[in-house]
């Protein structure tokens, strides 16, 4: 495993299994009394969020303690840039304290990389701007191999995911669709056109992954849905003109679940709009997993601190 | 009487000759000409080319010295091989009057290395609105004749047809910085397309530059006026320019060294040092800028040296400055993009980089070539050197170097302003 | 070399190489029957110890401590003819040279339904070496539960212990010198059955190496 995780692109199919395989112990871990293991002790991992963020910055925080690892938290809204200091003094001066690893979220695409190149630390990206968001590729991934387990429905490998939403400004469609075709999963992504990454096309077919601006065609086939996260003040962007129209295109609504066979799982990366792009019906079904994602991003939040930081040695 | 002896220097690329320079000015161009008296230097091998005119450059003087100052920009020109460099507007306080432009001129004066002119903004405090007080600076002992918002677009049609006419009193000329501000947002910071699609950057498409290229080559026509197109980054600018032209309009264009060899592709590392504006185009449209330049559609090469402090590019990458620097490897860099693959000669490298610049900004005593009356203003180049560039080396104040370990087949050995010595053996005197 | 690790491995191994044994170093000290006959002898005295089988729970160090577990509880079974429940406890996590190594990732930890809260407790390890092993599975324990006794069986005891721990339950005391290294192999985990000692590093912290 490499030393940082910025992008899924960092990790091999082996590093993804041995992630999973520790994660599904660390899942054991979590219903356990003593939640507590010492495989981090006396480590210090700082949870740096340049953006707001409850709940990826709490998994992480909850990951680290029952690693029982130090962990911190230093949250500063805005960009450094506004404050007059650089993004590397920043960095520089929070782990000149001396810290073994830096959870990094930040508003612009690219600044875990870029801090990577400037510290010791080992750096996972928490989410840098719209480009990837790791770790919830990976428990995503994790939630859907086990619920198919589950269920009896086979390997994630071969299974048709639906990937629906804003995908210009999601990091988790770009996370996702790296990992999910990395792992053999047959990806289609559904979006206006105005929500189309620039250049999809060409990126699609070199990536193996198919576009399309049609939501009710894509469903039938469906063995997994993932609804992302619209924000209204996308509408001011003019990317679409109302929320109404956005639901009635391409929201997960009631009517739409109909499409859906009982067993395809509901993946949701939260916070959800209810009601704009995925309907109450939708978010509460049986079929949805949007808390067991949760869970499982404790699980695999301490699986990828466990790798990346208990051992020496892991490559540059 | 002074008097300087360049021998065996190959004219803009032709046959060796020496060149005999006696009081700042060329008094012969020949073979075996008289030593005596003369300061001697051997151009054997080299490259003889009229100092260098650049266009499009930004010297941070005043306001951020800390980048970058007239004295530090003059000496980075001169170590690449330019004798005239245009100073662009963006300074803080803006040069929207003629005592700033004046201020300018003569801290260039005092530096004494290249000849700096300063461009006056188009508009008050570049804001886009109000036109700044371009007759008084035109008027002024710095002489402005080029007009520019640059770093900005004269996004408003009304305020640029009204700077268009307005400058036709004069014979000035608008340099547009041509970039439609709703189409590149403003958090826009690269190219949009396949790459920034997949890094997660927001760009801004080709066509954003397109469309004001577009307008603006028709509000020249409509006002009889001249426009010259600042650093055209896209095919479909050259399009544009290209029909311009046949059209008979009074459109010029410049394009940089760097929007001639570097692609977008290299923004996969998010590295700062890349991001600049216009962005790195991918390689259709680089391929499309060097046929134009060899074709004549666009005129001339400006640097846009733009220094910045490593603080101002330590930033993520969307908080970064754009800019990158420039003069000092602007010759390398085209030589090998346009000479050595043979889309040029050497006396049109001298073409695009001194004679048509200096008649773009009405320059006296600059671009005049090498003939004899002309002032002295040369360079001497090395065209068979291999040089890796080392961003420690450079005299700029800045180290926002984008070739940084590349290696070019050509370099500046020696610069002269009217007859002195202002490089020598790829150092400054 | 001196072990400072701990003398536990993760099931790295690759294939064997062959079946006969005749390729591979060192010598035979446990073939098959012997290991057979031990785990029955350590059967009968872990239920002489508790005087039947009563409140017991094995659980094994994977990864060849979990196939002894089971095998002893199936003894038990046909001598008692009472099913002891078989866990597995893996010590990954509180190994104390976690450090010193790219970390591995850690085997399955399998507690039995009825818990260890209140129980005799008997931890099956094949070597018993340095001891650490076994103070990090009481460490993982801890975070478990609370039995009420802990015992330890090991298939072989091969002495140099670096901490005040000993086996309540031997296979067999087997003298080695700290140079040389002592291989258990299990059908279950590698195919065939033996205890080999060989000349060679004991080091532990390589991959597939026995302490």
């Amino acid at each position: 495993m490499k030393k940082h995780l910025l992008s899924v692109h960092d990790l091999s199919m082996d590093d993804v299994e041995t992630l999973f395989a520790t994660a599904a112990e660390m899942h054991d871990v979590q219903h356990r009394q003593v939640k507590k293991l010492p495989a981090l002790r006396g480590r210090t991992v700082i949870n740096l969020f340049f953006e707001d963020s409850t709940r990826t910055r709490s998994s992480f925080e909850i990951a680290g303690k029952w690693l029982s690892a130090d962990t911190i938290n230093i949250t500063g809204k805005g960009s450094s840039a506004s404050k007059g200091e650089s993004l590397r003094d920043t960095v520089l001066t929070i782990c000149a304290m001396g810290v073994d690893a830096l959870v990094m979220r930040h508003s612009a695409s690219g600044a875990a990389l870029q801090v990577s190149q400037w510290v010791d630390a080992a750096v996972i990206n928490a989410g840098d701007g719209t480009h990837e968001h790791p770790s919830q590729a990976l428990l995503d991934a994790y939630t859907l191999q086990r619920y198919f387990e589950a269920k009896n429905l086979g390997p994630l490998e071969g299974k048709h995911v639906a990937i629906v939403g804003d995908l210009t400004h999601s990091r988790v469609f770009r996370s996702n669709v790296g990992l999910l075709t990395k792992l053999g999963a047959r990806v289609t992504v559904v979006a206006p056109p105005t929500l189309m990454p620039s250049g999809v096309g060409p990126w699609s077919q070199d990536a193996g992954y198919a576009t399309s601006y049609d939501l009710d065609e894509v469903l039938p086939t469906a063995d997994a849905v993932m609804m992302l996260r619209v924000q209204k003040e996308r509408m001011s962007g003019g990317f679409f003109p109302t929320g109404r129209e956005y639901t009635v295109g391409y929201g997960l609504t009631r009517q739409r679940l109909s499409l859906l066979r009982q067993d395809v799982p509901i993946l949701h990366p939260g916070p959800m709009n209810r009601g704009l792009e995925i309907a109450a019906d939708a978010a509460d079904a049986a079929s949805s997993v949007v808390l067991d994602q949760v869970s499982a991003g404790v699980a695999v939040r301490m699986s990828i601190l466990y790798h990346l930081l208990a051992g020496e040695g892991n490559e540059k | 009487m002074s008097r300087l002896l360049i021998t065996g220097a190959s004219i803009e690329g032709g046959a060796a000759a020496d060149v005999l320079v006696v009081d700042g000015a060329i008094a012969e161009v020949g073979h075996d000409l008289d030593r005596s008296g003369a300061e001697v230097v051997d151009a054997d091998g080299l490259v003889a080319l009229p100092g260098l005119v650049d266009l499009h450059t930004h010297l941070r003087e005043p306001g951020r010295e800390d980048a970058e100052t007239i004295l530090t920009g003059s000496q980075a020109a001169a170590v690449g091989g330019y004798t005239a460099v245009l100073a662009m507007a963006n300074t803080n306080p803006v040069t929207d009057t003629a005592e700033a432009a004046e201020r300018v001129h003569a801290l260039g004066q005092a530096a004494g290395v290249v000849d700096v002119h300063p461009v006056g903004s188009v508009t008050k405090g570049l804001a886009g609105e109000e036109l700044s007080e371009i007759g008084l600076m035109a008027r002024s002992k710095a002489r402005v004749r080029v007009f520019s918002d640059d770093g900005r677009c004269v996004g408003n049609a009304r305020v640029m047809r009204r700077a268009l006419e307005y400058v036709k009193a004069f014979g000035g000329v608008i340099s547009q910085h041509s970039q439609d501000t709703d189409l590149a947002g403003s958090a826009s910071c690269c190219h949009e397309g396949e790459l920034s699609g997949r890094l997660g950057l927001p760009g801004w498409p080709g066509v954003a530059e397109d469309v004001i290229v577009a307008r603006d080559v028709m509000l020249a026509r409509h006002t009889g006026s001249r426009v010259h197109v600042a650093h055209v980054s896209t095919a479909g600018s050259v399009e544009v320019l290209r029909w311009a032209k046949s059209q008979g309009i009074d459109v010029t264009a410049e394009v940089t060294p760097h929007h001639l060899l570097l692609t977008t592709d290299l923004l996969a590392g998010y590295d700062p040092t890349f991001k600049v504006n216009p962005p790195l185009r991918p390689a259709e449209d680089v391929e499309a800028l060097r046929a134009a330049l060899a074709d004549g559609t666009i005129d001339a090469v400006a640097t846009d040296h733009a220094p910045h402090a490593r603080h101002d590019k330590e930033h993520a990458f969307v908080d970064a400055a754009f800019g990158m620097l420039g003069l000092e490897t602007a010759v390398q860099v085209v030589a090998q993009v346009m000479v050595e693959s043979g889309r040029m000669t050497w006396a049109d490298l001298a073409r695009v980089m001194s004679t048509t610049p200096a008649r773009i900004a009405g320059l006296e005593g600059q671009g005049q070539g090498l003939v004899v009356g002309a002032p002295a203003n040369l360079t001497l180049v090395d065209p068979s050197a291999d040089v890796t560039v080392d961003r420690a080396d450079s005299v700029s104040l800045s180290r926002n170097n984008p070739y940084h370990g590349r290696s070019f087949g050509a370099s500046v050995r020696a610069t002269f302003l009217r007859g002195r010595a202002t490089v020598l053996d790829g150092t400054l005197v | 070399m001196v072990p400072s690790g701990i003398e536990q491995q993760p099931d790295q191994q690759g294939p064997p190489s062959g079946t006969s044994g005749e390729d591979r170093p060192g010598r035979v000290v446990f073939d098959a029957d012997e290991i057979a006959r031990s785990l029955t002898r350590i059967g009968h005295e872990i239920l002489e110890r508790n005087r039947g089988a009563e409140d017991l729970v094995l659980l094994g160090v994977p990864s060849r401590g979990v196939p002894l577990a089971q095998r002893i509880a199936a003894r038990i079974a046909a001598v008692e003819g009472v099913e002891v429940p078989v866990g597995s406890l893996d010590i990954t996590f509180y190994r104390d040279d976690l450090r010193k190594n790219p970390a591995r990732g850690p085997q399955h930890t399998e507690i039995p339904p009825v818990g260890i809260d209140g129980k005799t407790v008997v931890l099956v390890d094949d070597v018993l070496y340095s001891g650490r092993t076994v103070r990090a599975a009481l460490d993982a324990m801890n975070d478990l539960g609370r039995p009420d006794v802990v015992r330890l069986a090991v298939l072989v005891d091969r002495g140099h212990r670096e901490l005040p721990i000993r086996a309540d339950h031997v296979g067999k005391n087997l003298p080695s010198a700290r140079s040389e290294r002592v291989m258990v192999r299990l059908a279950e985990t590698d195919g065939y059955e033996e205890v080999r000692i060989a000349e060679g590093p004991s080091n532990v912290g390589r991959k597939g190496e026995q302490a």
